[in-house]
């Protein structure tokens, strides 16, 4: 196990794509929420009880196999920046995130060698187990995170209930414990306005959905995360397929989408897609919102051979490296709002015209440099 | 019941105050005027010399509104209340869940559609921490019933056991 260190190109393996159904899904996830036996729950923990559990799960990190050569980061040890930049890649919540302030919160995340798996330490619960995947791999995510979870149960005593099964803060996430998501891109289902509908079909299947970054977060550039909405009274193994089934069905609803439009409506479509490239490759200023809308059209373009360039690994390391916290971090200080919508929108022209140098562009797509 | 004695710290005015602490696990019968009472912030609130005093104090209080756990009794081991509850969603430790039972199991059964688990299974072997939790609970609860019935010796090994495994790591 390692403390700290560089959080260089860590936790971003999933970028690469190539995924099953890596042109819909960008990233499945599981998390399994856990507490300790003879701890107050975070929200009650005093620092001296947190620091005691931080003490313990860096012992049972230490121990775990799936865990061999983790890294273990301390939020507290962390700027604002790298926190930020922990939120961007989708490994902490903001409510772990959040936790560091005046006292020492002892919130942690320990993230596996290969990026796969991770712990945070001290959020609502005292432990958040989390399997990672690209793509669309829910079993694998699933068996990845159980593993971890059997090799951290057997080193600390987790609080359960016979009837509650594992106990947590929230009764939301009481039972399993588990929450399962894949994070889903929906142009298709958007454009031929079915999306409303299939939305309120998972809902009435006990699924739920959410934006980018999870709870709380409103959707945006078509980006949707879904995941199961009750934790009790199934089992895991149950909860996951059930994920898999319907977001199985979503994903073909979603190509069926694709194929209408390109069908009833190429010319819009393509429109679409070229637009969204012609002002991500000039634009001067660009916003989070505005890159995120318009990296999902070109996105689409994308999938639906529309567009050349770039690929879906570039797409999804723009989605990410694009962020403001990843920018600020590339310059070596904090950007204001203005300052980092101009340092984005640099980034992503300096991206989307390497990958023209780098690849035979085709005769549709622009020549020279609009830079 | 100070009939005729004199108050401990002036010696001049007549007790009215019968204060008992425990000091280092000798229990101490103090007797004071209501002057000095009040100077050693006993009549209102409890010396910060004497956490013990606050300590009970708080206990008592707490012991009153036992009769109605409804009406919102904190849980003995982390202190949340419904209110509390309420106010963030959030339960403040292991045992809320047992102190909260009635209400949670319908709030639950509601959120979930189901009030009993079927996942995995649980058991943790070997450990040496064992349930700390329920019994330093169990331990709050007797500490407790111990003050109620003026049962001081009792108390203070209670406390003392209490502050050993708090310390405990």
């Amino acid at each position: 196990m390692q403390n700290g260190g560089t959080l260089d190109g860590r936790g971003i393996a999933w970028l690469a794509g190539g995924g099953d159904e890596g042109e819909i899904v960008l990233s499945t996830r599981v998390r399994l929420a856990r507490n300790l036996q003879g701890f107050p729950f975070p929200i009650r923990a005093g620092v001296e009880d947190s620091g005691r559990i931080l003490d313990r799960a860096r012992a049972a990190i230490e121990a775990a196999d799936s865990l061999r050569e983790a890294t273990v980061w301390t939020i507290d040890d962390l700027d604002p920046t790298e926190r930020n930049l922990l939120l961007e890649r989708h490994l902490v919540s903001r409510e772990l995130v959040e936790r560091a302030g005046e006292e020492p919160a002892f919130a942690a995340l320990a993230l596996a060698a290969d990026d796969d798996l991770g712990v945070m330490v001290n959020e609502e619960d005292h432990l958040r187990l989390q399997g990672f995947s690209p793509g669309f791999a829910l079993d694998r995510a699933w068996r990845r995170v159980d593993r971890l979870d059997e090799e951290i149960g057997t080193v600390l005593p987790y609080a359960f209930h016979h009837e509650f099964g594992f106990l947590t803060s929230c009764p939301t996430n009481v039972g399993t414990g588990l929450r399962a998501s894949v994070l889903i891109h929906l142009p298709g289902l958007v454009l031929t306005k079915e999306i409303n509908k299939v939305l309120e079909g998972i809902s009435q299947v006990g699924l739920t959905y959410r934006g980018l970054h999870g709870e709380g977060s409103e959707v945006v550039g078509n980006l949707f995360q879904l995941s199961n909405q009750t934790t009790l009274g199934k089992t895991e193994e149950e909860l996951v397929d059930h994920l898999a089934r319907v977001a199985g069905k979503v994903i073909d609803y979603e190509r069926s989408a694709r194929s209408v439009l390109i069908r009833e409506a190429p010319t819009v479509l393509e429109d679409k897609v070229w637009r969204a490239y012609g002002i991500l490759r000039t634009a001067r200023s660009l916003s989070t919102r505005e890159m995120l809308n318009l990296m999902s059209g070109l996105r689409l373009g994308v999938a639906l051979k529309l567009i050349r360039t770039p690929s879906v690994q570039t797409l999804n390391e723009i989605l990410v490296l694009g962020q403001t916290a990843h920018r600020s971090r590339d310059v070596g200080g904090s950007l204001d709002a203005a300052e980092a919508d101009v340092a984005r929108a640099a980034y992503v022209r300096d991206r989307l015209a390497a990958e023209d140098e780098s690849t035979s562009a085709g005769s549709d797509t622009p020549n020279g440099e609009p830079n | 019941m100070t009939d005729g004695m004199l108050c401990d710290e002036c010696g001049e005015r007549p007790a009215e105050i019968q204060l008992t602490t425990i000091e280092e696990s000798e229990m101490k019968t103090h007797h004071l005027c209501t002057v000095c009472a009040t100077e050693k912030g006993v009549s209102a609130t409890p010396s910060a010399k004497a956490p013990l005093v606050d300590f009970l104090a708080q206990l008592g209080k707490t012991e009153q509104q036992e009769s109605s756990r409804e009406s919102g009794e904190p849980c003995p081991y982390c202190g949340t209340t419904s209110a509390d509850f309420r106010r963030t969603g959030r339960l403040g430790c292991a045992e809320c869940w047992a102190h909260f039972d009635g209400r949670l199991r319908g709030l639950v059964r509601r959120l979930q559609g189901s009030a009993q688990h079927v996942g995995k299974l649980y058991v943790h072997s070997g450990s040496d921490l064992g349930d700390r939790l329920a019994q330093l609970a169990g331990m709050r609860r007797r500490l407790k019933r111990a003050i109620e019935t003026e049962d001081f010796e009792t108390a203070a090994d209670l406390r003392d056991r209490i502050r050993e495994m708090e310390a405990s790591d």
